[in-house]
């Protein structure tokens, strides 16, 4: 060590340059935050309150976008789509990882092959899991003309082809792709859960399934929040299955909010539609954030 | 070990029992049924266009034919270009490594500075940070294109990292910052007290310590990254097109014949990439998405 | 001459101070253990010493230089954790020498200074091994070597032996007695444990919520504690204190009057409600306790033996009394014994401000 240098350092040094590796460090996150998560979402809020169409411009025209968008059809159809997908998305993903979960856990043999297997989808992009699901689905060729085959001449599904179930067809998709992902989350929660709550149910000669509904699931609370609100976060996006399985058809059957927010900004040409629709995309997120954050945090001043 | 007093009532019989019948074959047909479109996308990219048109998806090819993955490769056509999704591929993989290498650095050197330099501050902005993961990406879309075309990097490959780079932050920002969290803050003061500094200690005693962490990042931002669809399809120009968004132009286009065993050889190889990682990886690729999910 | 002098010194997170206005001269050579329960501030006040901690207010000079807002490295301290902290991926060798390596000193005289500490730890054989090969024990002297390596004038132990197990700690408490005795450096130690405390230290400051309740020699705290919690913190097992009042050179609690002939009051004449305090060692029992000031009979409860002695609990004015006794002594539970105690080892705190009268 070369011999401490013989100045005092006395002096409170002045508070920016302390720590100064650190704050200049933190100049992508500080500049990621402020820029583009406050200043984007703050500018395409205000500017939904005007009336740009090709450009933004900053002429305020008060609600007059969101009465237009709350009278447009296609707009009403991609929430209806959305609150369809939505609500059937989370229970039956929740419900279907749950159970995956559970079997998987029951110290069951070849455990990593099956989960291997279960999970591969999702690291397939939206994209290749809508066209492969269109090609499954193909009244021609798919699902439909294999039964048909089998001899039951006027069986019928033909999901994507039909307007008053298209969203059920993507719906297929969307469980087959995410289900592994939430089993996952739910595996790794009862793999958490002691195993010595299990060994006391069975002394207290509780049924395996009653074991499940009355210990481990209020067990798992966080758990399933944590599930929900990833499955929430991830409905209000759809746009990329949407696209690739059916392109909002047929006809806007299938339309959804992301894919009207898109088609407004950069197809055609009016701005401040698509501005008021991700603005309602925002303030659907917050809706959800909401209750969430009050559990997570009530959660623990209960704790 | 003998044991004097026996267990009354019939020794439970093993694997066979009617309980594990059912939880193996559940699992069997799930298991199936999970597995069903891979196997169709590669029995489809297998036959020729006449056997598909008298058969079924899942009927396996009479005739094994590659002549579907050559097309799709080097001929498929997006509008007026027919040089294959070879060109999205390509497209794909300099967006990736640029993006994959910069969000990492960025992001481990920052969740360092949260883990270990905590300055007064920082929490906010890193709270802002993680609430920003959860707003929809349309609410910032526009306003990126305006502040990209500011910078001149509008409809090109940078400016595509840029946005990867941004929107990959919080996830990986927290994985760093948890796992530099974890590690003994006294091996920080040690360091400190040896005369290391901010870099040295980053480099010289972290950076050692986390190469699982690394590869992690990795795998999650790899197959973030090639999925992206959004993105690519709003910050890049036709010509560097990524290969998700080729692929989807390719299989929907409306002109021409459709022909089926290309588009579904043409959405396996745009698949290949994750696909191999994801099997490869194993353990890691679950242990990326737990660690994004479930926040620490 | 002052080695290491910490002035007014107070450090606050938000709202909540965790040192107070802390005062300590340390002069040159002294082994300074700081003893208290978690959460008193004493590993807090050591961080500060070492510059890990910035502090609110006031000033830490070491050397007679003013280091208060100095870098870790450039205070010239040594730092040994409890943890190890041991850098996973450098061997022995590149642990000890990268605190050197770091001040750009040249290979030479890193190598000489790396094998003389090895030496003096007995390390030489496990220089080029990774600290996950090593034992606690082991890891815990290449920490020392690396704080030894520094060639610095104070050391600074944070828990150092809280992870080994209590035959390794006996061990390793007697080797930094005897490090101590042979490089004569200044030593401050953080400690919870009380025999660490009472065997290694020149000086103990007794630590509770940020402040210093008393800084004295070992004999001195354990005989005459400041307050009732120095006290009650030193010793095992643990004081016994009764409740009353002093009136005229008597202590009278429930339905006992205990007199206080030979006490050494600190200022002459101290009436009013008190605490007396009297450690389990100082209680004779037997024939030997009919002659002393303070006698009385009592009923033994219950008898724990541990071998070397054994403590005996009964029963005097209405609170449990713990009597140490001879480990061979024959006593049992229902026994009625003798018991009495020198005025002059008891301790007197006011009843209000628990200080020593």
């Amino acid at each position: 060590m070369s011999a401490p240098s013989k100045t005092d350092s006395a002096k409170r040094p002045v508070r920016l340059l302390r720590n100064l590796n650190a704050k200049i460090a933190s100049i992508p996150m500080v500049a990621t935050a402020l820029v583009v998560f406050i200043g984007c979402t703050t500018w395409t809020v205000v500017h939904s309150f005007t009336s740009s169409k090709l450009l933004p411009k900053l002429d305020f025209v008060g609600w007059e976008q969101y009465d237009r968008l709350w009278g447009t059809r296609r707009w009403l159809v991609s929430i209806e789509n959305l609150a369809w997908y939505g609500v059937c998305s989370m229970v039956l993903t929740l419900l279907i990882g749950f159970i995956l979960a559970a079997l998987l856990d029951r110290k069951v043999r070849f455990e990593n092959t099956f989960r291997t297997i279960l999970l591969y989808p999702f690291a397939l992009s939206f994209i290749v899991t809508g066209l492969v699901w269109q090609w499954i689905l193909n009244p021609d060729f798919g699902v439909q003309q294999v039964v048909r085959d089998w001899g039951w001449e006027s069986f019928t599904f033909d999901p994507l082809y039909n307007p008053d179930i298209v969203i059920f067809g993507i719906l297929i998709a969307g469980i087959w792709q995410g289900s592994g992902l939430i089993m996952v989350i739910m595996l790794a929660g009862l793999r958490g859960i002691d195993e010595d709550i299990w060994k006391a149910a069975r002394v207290d000669g509780i049924p395996t399934w009653k074991t499940y509904v009355v210990v481990i699931i209020p067990m798992m609370r966080p758990v399933f929040v944590t599930a929900l609100v990833l499955i929430a976060s991830g409905i209000v996006k759809v746009y990329d299955l949407v696209v690739a399985q059916t392109s909002g058809g047929p006809g806007i059957a299938s339309e959804v909010p992301a894919k009207y927010v898109y088609d407004k900004m950069f197809a055609s040409q009016n701005l401040a539609q698509g501005f008021a629709a991700s603005t309602m995309m925002l303030v659907s997120v917050i809706i959800i954030l909401i209750p969430w954050a009050y559990l997570e945090f009530g959660g623990k001043k209960r704790g | 070990m003998d044991n004097a007093i026996t267990p009354r009532g019939p020794k439970p019989r093993r694997r066979l029992s009617r309980a594990n019948i059912m939880l193996y074959g559940t699992l069997i047909v799930v298991a199936m049924y999970y597995a069903l479109p891979l196997y169709v996308m590669v029995v489809t990219s297998l036959k020729g266009m006449p056997e598909i048109r008298l058969g079924n998806v899942f009927s396996p090819p009479v005739e094994i034919t590659f002549q579907p993955w050559v097309k799709a490769w080097s001929e498929a056509c997006t509008g007026i270009n027919c040089d294959g999704l070879s060109r999205g591929f390509w497209n794909s993989v300099q967006i990736l490594i640029p993006s994959v290498f910069l969000s990492i650095v960025i992001a481990s050197i920052n969740g360092y500075a949260l883990a270990n330099w905590r300055f007064k501050g920082a929490d906010v902005f890193f709270t802002i940070l993680i609430l920003g993961a959860f707003i929809p990406y349309q609410v910032m879309l526009y306003p990126i294109v305006i502040i990209l075309r500011e910078m001149g990097l509008y409809g090109s490959l940078w400016g595509l990292v840029l946005v990867h780079t941004v929107f990959g932050m919080p996830i990986l920002t927290l994985l760093f910052r948890n796992y530099f969290t974890a590690i003994p803050e006294e091996l920080f003061k040690a360091a400190r007290v040896d005369g290391a500094g901010f870099w040295g200690i980053y480099f010289r005693i972290m950076l050692p310590m986390s190469l699982p962490i690394f590869v992690v990042a990795m795998i999650l931002q790899v197959t973030g990254i090639w999925n992206d669809f959004l993105f690519g399809v709003i910050y890049t120009r036709p010509e560097i097109y990524p290969m998700t968004v080729q692929l989807n132009n390719i299989v929907n286009s409306v002109q021409g014949v459709k022909e089926y065993n290309v588009n579904m050889a043409a959405t396996l190889l745009t698949g290949l990439v994750p696909l191999i990682i994801y099997f490869a990886s194993g353990k890691l690729f679950v242990r990326g998405i737990a660690a994004g999910a479930v926040k620490g | 001459m002052t080695s290491v002098l910490v002035k007014d010194l107070t450090l606050k997170f938000g709202a909540v101070t965790v040192l107070d206005n802390l005062n300590i001269d340390i002069p040159e050579g002294e082994f300074l253990v700081l003893l208290g329960a978690s959460g008193c501030g004493k590993s807090t006040l050591l961080n500060c010493i070492a510059g890990l901690l910035d502090p609110t207010d006031g000033e830490i000079h070491i050397n007679d230089r003013n280091v208060t807002w100095e870098e870790p490295s450039g205070r010239g301290i040594g730092m040994v954790f409890q943890s190890y902290a041991l850098y996973p991926q450098m061997t022995v060798e590149g642990n000890l020498s990268f605190g050197l390596k770091n001040a750009r000193m040249p290979k030479a005289e890193i190598k000489e200074r790396v094998d003389r500490a090895a030496e003096i730890l007995q390390i030489e054989p496990l220089l080029h091994r990774k600290p996950a090969a090593l034992s606690g024990g082991q890891r815990q002297r290449v920490a020392i070597g690396r704080a030894l390596v520094r060639d610095v004038d104070v050391f600074l132990f944070d828990e150092p032996l809280s992870n080994l197990d209590a035959k390794l700690r006996a061990d390793l408490r007697v080797e930094i007695k005897r490090l101590h005795h042979n490089l004569q450096n200044t030593m401050i130690y953080v400690t919870h444990d009380q025999v660490e405390a009472m065997t290694l230290a020149d000086r103990i400051a007794i630590m509770k919520g940020g402040i210093i309740q008393q800084l004295d020699s070992p004999t001195e705290i354990y005989n005459r504690p400041r307050n009732k919690y120095v006290a009650g913190f030193i010793g095992s097992p643990e004081i016994n204190f009764f409740e009353g009042r002093i009136e005229n050179g008597v202590f009278a609690t429930t339905g006992e009057r205990f007199s206080l002939e030979g006490y050494e009051f600190q200022n002459n004449g101290h009436e009013g409600s008190a605490w007396l305090g009297i450690r389990p060692e100082h209680i004779v029992s037997g024939d030997a306790a009919k002659d002393l000031p303070v006698s009385a009979r009592v009923t033994i409860d219950i008898v724990e033996p541990m071998g070397s002695d054994t403590l005996a609990w009964a029963t005097l004015a209405g609170v449990p009394l713990r009597i140490r006794m001879d480990g061979q002594a024959a006593v049992s539970s229902g026994d009625e014994i003798h018991i009495g105690f020198d005025p002059s080892r008891a301790s007197l705190f006011d009843k209000t401000s628990e200080e020593r009268v």
